[in-house]
C-alpha cells in the first residue's frame, strides 16, 4: 500500500518563559493509506501538537511531514491550506462548527471552496447518511453536542478527503451519543476509503483503529498494531 | 516527493466570499451595526455642512444681488474727491437710477424712556434697495420714511429701548418719528446689528441734525441699478483702476457673490473640519470594536482556514462586512446629515445675510457615502489585517498572538494611508499645504495628549486608588481594566468632547473677565469721541460739572501713508520684490500728537523725540512694534503721510510697544507736538462713570447738549461682547455636541461588546451571594470612574489650552471658575453613569441562568 503520510525525524520546539521547551522529540512513522490509526497518550504528551503538524496546521522545528507525498515543510500557509482543503478532512473534539452557518451550509464549505457543482444535494446526501436530513436548517446552536459531531463528520467527509484527522471526536459527548458517533466515523470512513488518524486518550476507542502510536514526553515510546489488524491480515 | 500532487492554486471566488460575508455576518448584525454608529454622527454632521455649503453657494448665486441690494454700490469713507464725482457722473449717461447714503456712528436718544445707544446712522435718498427689501413692520414704513422726519429703527434697538412705532427718537438735533421696526435690510446679519444696529434716516434731513460736519467720520455710498443692457461687470473693470486711485471702493453683485461665497466657503470649511474630527473619534471608536469583533472571531476563521481558506479570502470576507455595513451606516448618516442641515441655517442664522434652503444635496449625500465607506474601512483595516496571521492551529488551542507593528509591514502602510487620508482631506478643506500641514500635525499632537493624558489619569487611578475602600468601590474601578476593556479611548473620545467645550466655556469667561477686568481699579470705562475742537472746552467741563473725571483729552487726525522711502502704493503693486503690502498704502490711520508717551507706550527701538526742532525739521514718528514687524517697517525708513490732502513728510524715529488692553485711545503712528496740530481733528475724552445710573444721565446731558458726540460705555461693550460670544459658542458647542455624542456611542457600543463578559462578572457575583443591589452599585461605580476619568481628562486639557491661551494670547490671568468646572464635570460623569447603566439594565435586572440562555 502506498504511504499517505510521512513523518521523519520530526522535532517541535516552543520558547516559554524565555527557555525552549521541547514538545516532540525525533517522531518517526509512516501511515499507509486507508488504514486507521490512533495517536494516543497522556495528558501533555503532545499528541494534539502531533496532530497539528501532521495536518499542515503548523510547522515543525525541524524534520520533514509529508502528506500524501507533498512536503508540508516548505509550503506556505496559504498552499497548505489548499491541501487541506484538497486531501483533509477534520473532525475536533468541540466539533468546531460555524456558528453563524445553518447544518447544511457547514457541510457545504469546503465544497464551495472548491468550486465545485451540484454541492446542495451532495451535501444533503451526506446529511442523510448522518441521519440529519430534516435539520439541514438549523443553526449549530440549535442543535445537540451529539448532532453537532453528527454534522461535522458529514463536512469532514464532503470533500472526499484522502485522510481524515479526528481529535478526540467523542471526548465531548456523553457514553452512549459517543458510541453512535463512533460507529458512524467508522462506518463512513470504510465506505469512503480514507485514512483516519485518531487523536484520543480513550485506549477502548484506539483499539478500534488498527495501529497504535503511543507517545510520552514528547516522544513515541510504542507502535503497535491492534487486533483489528491482525484480523483483517488473517 | 511528488509535487505534481500540489492542488492547483484555488480561485478567489468573489461570490463566495459575499457569500461566506453575509452568512458570517447573520448573528453579529446588530453589533457591526452598533460599532459603525460610531461614525454615522460624524457622516451626518460633513454632510449636513456639505448640504448647508451647497445650498449656500446656490443661495448666493439667487440671492447676491438682495445682498448688494444694486447693480454697483460705491463706498468711500471721506468726501469723494473731484476726479471721483466727475467718474460718478459719468455713468449718469447709463440712464441709471441713483440712491445715496452717508452712514456712520452716532448717539440716539429715545426721548420717552431717556435711553440713548450708539448706532450706525444710514441717512439714504432714493429708492434702495432695488434689490430684495427694507423689511420692516408696518410694511409700508419702509417707503414712507424716506420722505418724513420718519425713522427705520432696528428691531433689537426696538427691544432694548421698549419703543413702539409711532415714538420718537432723536438723532442729532433732529426729532424723528419711528416709522416702522427695521427687520432686515440688505447684507445686515444678526451679528451686525449687534455690534451697530441700524437706525435709518432720510438723507435730506442729515445736515439738520448737525451730525455731517467736517472731521466727522462719515461712510459716503452710492447705489446703482442699471438698464438691463448694461454689462456691469464689464463697467466694473473699466472703473477699477481709476477707482482705486480716488480710493474709493465699490462692489457689483458678481463681487459680492464672490466675496460671500469666500467667506461662508471659509465657515463651512472650518465646521467641515470639526466635524471630520468627531468622524475621526467615531472612527477610533469603530477600529477599537472591529479589534475586539476579531478576537471574537479566531475561532471561526481558525475553522475557515482549516477547511482550506486562504489568508487572503478570511481577510475579504470581514472586509465585505465592514464596507457594507460602513455603507449602510453612512446611508443612515447621510438621511441623519440632511435632516440636520434643516437645523444649520437656524443655528447659524446671526452670521447669515442671506435666507438660506434646505433642499437636499446629491453631491453631498455622494460625498457623504464615500467618505464613510472609505474611512471606515481604512480605521477598520487596522484590526483586520491580524485576520492574516491567524493561524488554523487555533481550532486545537486558542492561541492567538499579534503580531507587533514593527513586524507587520502592512500595518506600517495602513498608518500611512490613514495619515494620507486625514492630510488630502484637510488639503480639500483649507487653502494651502501649510494649513493643511498645521491641521494634521495638530490633529496628530492632540490624539497623542489626549491618548497620553487619558493614559495617565487611568493609571495614577489605578496607581493610588486606596486599597481601604470597600470591595464595591474597587470592584466598580477594577472592571474598567477587564480583558479588552476600551477604557483608554472611551477616555479619549468624551474627554475630547468635553476638552472642546470646556475650553470654550473657559474662552468666553477669560474674554468676559479680561473686559471687565479692564473697567475695574479706577481705570477709565467709558470714551466719548468725534468732539470738534469747538466743543472740547465744554464737553470736559459738563463731565467735571458731573462729577467725573476728565482722565485723557486726546486729538485725533485722520492720516494716510502715501509714500515709503520713496515708493507709493502704484509701486508696490508694480513690482512685488519691495516687499510692500497694500494694505499699507489704503488703510487711514487715526493718529494723535504729543510730547510724552503714556504710561501704556514702551519704545524698544530707536528714540522718542516729543517735538520738532522747528517748522522745517522732518516729524521723528513713532509705530507700533507690531504693526512695523508686519509690515516691514523700520527705523530710519522715510515716510510720507497724507495730512486731509496735504504731504507731510516723516522718518520712523521709533518702535514702541502698546498695551492695547486699556480702555484708553492708542495708536499705531504717533506725532511729535508741531507737525500737524492745526490738521483737521476731532477729539477724544476718556472718563470713568461709577455707575449705570449716573452713565445714563451723563450720557443723555452730552447726547442732548452735544448730539454729534459719540460715547462707548464699557458696560455697553461687554454686553455686545457678550452677545457675540454667546452666538459664536452656540455654533462651536453644537459642533462639539457632535464629538461627545460620538463618545457615548462608542460607550454604548462599548457596553454592548463587553456585555458577555459583564454577564459572566455578574453570574459569578450573584453565584457568591452578591445582592442585586450590590451588583447594581459596582456597575454604577464602573461607569462613575469611567465618566469621572473622561471628565478629568477633558478639563485638564481645557483648563491648560485656555490658560495657554490666557497667557499667550490674551495676556491675561486664567482664573477658572469653579462652579463650571464641577457643573462640566458632573453633567458628563452623570450622563456616562445614565447611558452605562440604561445599557446595561438588562443584565442587572433579569436573573442570571436566564441571561446567559438568552444572551450567550
Amino acid at each position: 500500500m502506498a504511504t499517505i503520510l510521512n513523518v521523519r525525524n520530526v522535532n517541535k520546539t516552543y520558547q516559554s518563559a524565555g527557555k525552549v521547551l521541547s514538545v516532540l522529540e525525533n517522531i518517526n512513522f509512516e501511515i499507509e493509506a486507508g488504514s486507521t490509526v490512533s495517536i494516543v497518550g497522556p495528558s501533555g504528551s503532545g499528541k494534539t501538537t502531533l496532530l497539528g503538524l501532521c495536518a499542515g496546521l503548523d510547522r515543525c522545528t525541524s524534520g520533514h511531514i509529508e502528506l500524501n507525498n507533498i512536503n508540508l515543510d516548505s509550503l506556505s500557509e496559504d498552499k497548505r491550506a489548499q491541501v487541506r482543503n484538497q486531501y483533509v478532512g477534520f473532525i475536533f473534539q468541540n466539533f468546531q462548527l460555524l456558528p453563524t452557518l445553518t447544518a447544511l451550509e457547514n457541510v457545504m464549505v469546503p465544497l464551495e471552496l472548491r468550486g465545485e457543482k451540484n454541492i446542495r444535494n451532495k451535501s444533503i446526501e451526506l446529511l442523510e447518511k448522518v441521519g440529519l436530513s430534516n435539520r439541514g436548517h438549523h443553526y449549530p446552536a440549535q442543535l445537540s453536542g451529539g448532532e453537532q459531531q453528527r454534522v461535522s463528520l458529514a463536512r469532514a467527509f464532503s470533500n472526499s478527503p484522502r485522510i481524515l484527522f479526528a481529535d478526540e471526536p467523542t471526548g465531548n459527548l456523553d457514553a452512549e451519543t459517543g458510541e453512535k458517533i463512533q460507529k458512524l466515523l467508522f462506518e463512513l470512513n470504510r465506505d469512503a476509503g480514507t485514512t483516519l488518524v485518531l487523536v484520543t486518550h480513550d485506549l477502548e476507542l484506539a483499539s478500534k483503529t488498527q495501529r497504535i502510536i503511543r507517545l510520552k514526553g514528547g516522544q513515541v515510546i510504542s507502535d503497535e498494531l491492534t487486533h483489528q489488524a491482525l484480523s483483517i491480515n488473517s | 516527493m511528488y509535487e505534481s500532487n500540489l492542488p492547483q492554486k484555488m480561485p478567489l471566488n468573489f461570490s463566495w466570499i459575499l457569500k461566506m460575508a453575509w452568512r458570517d455576518s447573520r448573528k453579529n448584525r446588530s453589533r457591526l451595526f452598533l460599532f459603525i454608529s460610531s461614525i454615522i454622527l460624524g457622516i451626518a454632521a460633513l454632510v449636513a455642512i456639505y448640504s448647508f455649503g451647497d445650498n449656500l453657494n446656490k443661495d448666493i448665486d439667487k440671492q447676491a444681488a438682495t445682498l448688494i441690494g444694486a447693480d454697483l454700490a460705491v463706498f468711500s469713507n471721506r468726501p469723494l474727491s473731484p476726479k471721483a464725482l466727475k467718474l460718478l457722473d459719468s455713468l449718469k449717461t447709463l440712464n441709471p437710477k441713483i440712491s445715496k447714503e452717508q452712514s456712520f456712528a452716532s448717539m440716539i436718544l429715545f426721548p420717552k424712556s431717556q435711553g440713548t445707544r450708539l448706532v450706525n446712522v444710514r441717512a439714504l435718498s432714493g429708492s434702495f434697495p432695488y434689490y430684495g427689501d427694507l423689511e420692516t413692520t408696518p410694511i409700508s414704513a419702509s417707503q414712507t420714511f424716506r420722505t418724513r422726519t420718519d425713522a427705520l429703527v432696528d428691531k433689537t434697538l426696538m427691544l432694548q429701548f421698549n419703543a413702539k412705532v409711532g415714538d420718537s427718537i432723536k438723532v442729532g438735533k433732529v426729532t424723528f418719528k419711528i416709522a416702522g421696526i427695521l427687520n432686515k435690510a440688505p447684507g445686515q446679519t444678526g451679528l451686525s446689528s449687534s455690534v451697530a444696529p441700524a437706525v435709518f434716516i432720510p438723507l435730506q434731513f442729515l445736515e439738520k441734525t448737525g451730525l455731517s460736519q467736517k472731521g466727522s467720520r462719515i461712510n459716503y455710498n452710492f447705489y446703482y441699478q442699471f438698464p438691463e443692457s448694461t454689462d456691469v461687470n464689464k463697467l466694473a473693470k473699466k472703473l477699477d483702476a481709476p477707482f482705486e486711485k480716488e480710493d474709493v471702493n465699490y462692489d457689483t453683485i458678481a463681487t459680492k457673490k464672490e466675496n460671500t461665497g469666500k467667506s461662508f466657503g471659509d465657515l463651512t470649511k472650518f465646521l467641515s473640519l470639526v466635524g471630520f474630527i468627531a468622524l475621526l473619534l467615531g472612527c477610533i471608536g469603530v477600529a477599537s470594536s472591529i479589534h475586539i469583533y476579531v478576537r471574537e472571531k479566531i475561532n471561526t476563521i481558525a475553522v475557515l482556514r482549516c477547511l482550506g481558506v486562504s489568508s487572503r479570502q478570511a481577510f475579504l470576507i470581514y472586509i465585505v462586512q465592514i464596507v457594507g455595513i460602513g455603507f449602510m451606516g453612512s446611508i443612515i448618516g447621510c438621511i441623519l446629515g440632511t435632516l440636520i442641515q434643516q437645523i444649520l441655517p437656524i443655528v447659524l442664522k446671526d452670521f447669515l445675510p442671506l435666507e438660506i434652503t434646505s433642499h437636499i444635496s446629491g453631491f453631498a449625500i455622494f460625498q457623504g457615502l464615500i467618505l464613510g465607506v472609505l474611512i471606515s474601512l481604512l480605521f477598520a483595516l487596522l484590526p483586520l489585517i491580524s485576520i492574516r496571521n491567524i493561524s488554523p492551529l487555533n481550532t486545537l488551542r486558542i492561541s492567538f498572538a499579534e503580531t507587533s507593528l514593527f513586524k507587520d509591514k502592512l500595518k506600517w502602510l495602513v498608518y500611512g494611508l490613514i495619515l494620507l487620508f486625514i492630510t488630502s482631506f484637510a488639503r480639500l478643506q483649507l487653502q494651502n499645504w501649510l494649513q493643511t500641514l498645521y491641521f494634521t500635525a495638530g490633529i496628530l499632537v492632540a490624539f497623542f495628549i489626549l491618548y497620553g493624558i487619558a493614559a495617565l489619569v487611568v493609571w495614577l487611578v489605578r496607581r493610588f486608588f486606596p486599597a481601604s475602600w470597600s470591595y464595591l468601590w474597587r470592584q466598580g474601578l477594577s472592571n474598567l481594566f477587564r480583558p479588552n476593556n476600551q477604557t483608554v479611548i472611551l477616555v479619549v473620545s468624551i474627554g475630547l468632547g468635553t476638552a472642546l467645550i470646556g475650553t470654550l466655556f473657559f474662552v468666553q469667561d477669560i474674554l468676559i473677565s479680561r473686559v471687565s477686568l479692564s473697567s475695574s481699579n479706577n481705570q477709565p470705562n467709558m470714551i466719548l469721541f468725534d468732539i470738534q475742537s469747538t466743543q472740547k472746552n465744554a464737553v470736559a467741563t459738563l463731565t467735571k460739572k458731573q462729577g467725573l473725571p476728565v482722565i485723557q483729552e486726546v486729538p485725533v487726525i485722520t492720516i494716510k501713508l502715501d509714500e515709503i522711502n520713496g515708493h507709493t502704493a502704484a509701486d508696490a503693486k508694480k513690482d512685488s520684490t519691495l516687499n510692500l503690502s497694500k494694505h499699507v498704502f489704503s488703510r487711514e490711520y487715526r493718529t494723535t500728537f504729543r510730547d510724552t508717551l503714556t504710561n501704556s507706550e514702551t519704545i524698544t527701538a530707536g528714540k522718542w523725540l516729543g517735538h520738532v526742532k522747528d517748522i522745517n525739521d522732518t516729524a521723528r514718528v513713532s509705530i507700533e512694534e507690531g504693526y512695523a514687524k508686519r509690515f516691514n517697517l523700520n527705523v530710519g525708513d522715510r515716510l510720507v503721510f497724507n495730512v486731509q490732502g496735504l504731504p507731510v513728510p516723516a522718518i520712523v524715529g521709533s518702535l514702541r510697544k502698546v498695551d492695547w488692553s486699556k480702555v484708553q485711545t492708542n495708536f499705531i503712528v504717533l506725532f511729535p507736538k508741531g507737525v500737524i496740530d492745526e490738521a483737521p481733528q476731532f477729539n477724544v475724552l476718556v472718563t470713568r462713570v461709577p455707575n449705570n445710573k449716573k452713565s445714563a444721565e451723563y450720557q443723555q446731558q452730552i447726547v442732548t447738549k452735544f448730539p454729534n458726540v459719540s460715547v462707548i460705555d464699557l458696560a455697553l461693550v461687554l454686553s455686545v461682547v457678550d452677545e457675540i460670544l454667546d452666538k459664536i459658542s452656540f455654533v462651536i458647542r453644537f459642533m462639539a455636541g457632535f464629538s461627545i455624542i460620538t463618545g457615548l456611542i462608542v460607550l454604548i457600543a462599548s457596553v454592548m461588546i463587553s456585555k458577555y463578559q459583564r454577564i459572566q462578572e455578574s453570574v459569578l457575583l450573584r453565584t457568591l451571594g452578591a445582592s442585586r443591589k450590590q451588583i447594581f452599585t459596582i456597575t454604577s461605580l464602573e461607569y462613575f470612574f469611567l465618566g469621572a476619568i473622561s471628565a478629568l481628562t477633558g478639563l485638564i486639557i481645557a483648563l491648560a489650552g485656555s490658560w495657554a491661551l490666557a497667557a499667550f494670547s490674551f495676556e491675561t490671568a486664567f482664573k477658572p471658575d469653579l462652579l463650571l468646572i464641577f457643573g462640566l464635570f458632573t453633567t458628563i460623569t452623570s450622563l456616562t453613569v445614565f447611558i452605562g447603566l440604561f445599557n446595561s439594565r438588562g443584565i442587572v435586572n433579569r436573573p442570571p441562568l436566564e441571561v446567559l440562555r438568552k444572551d450567550v
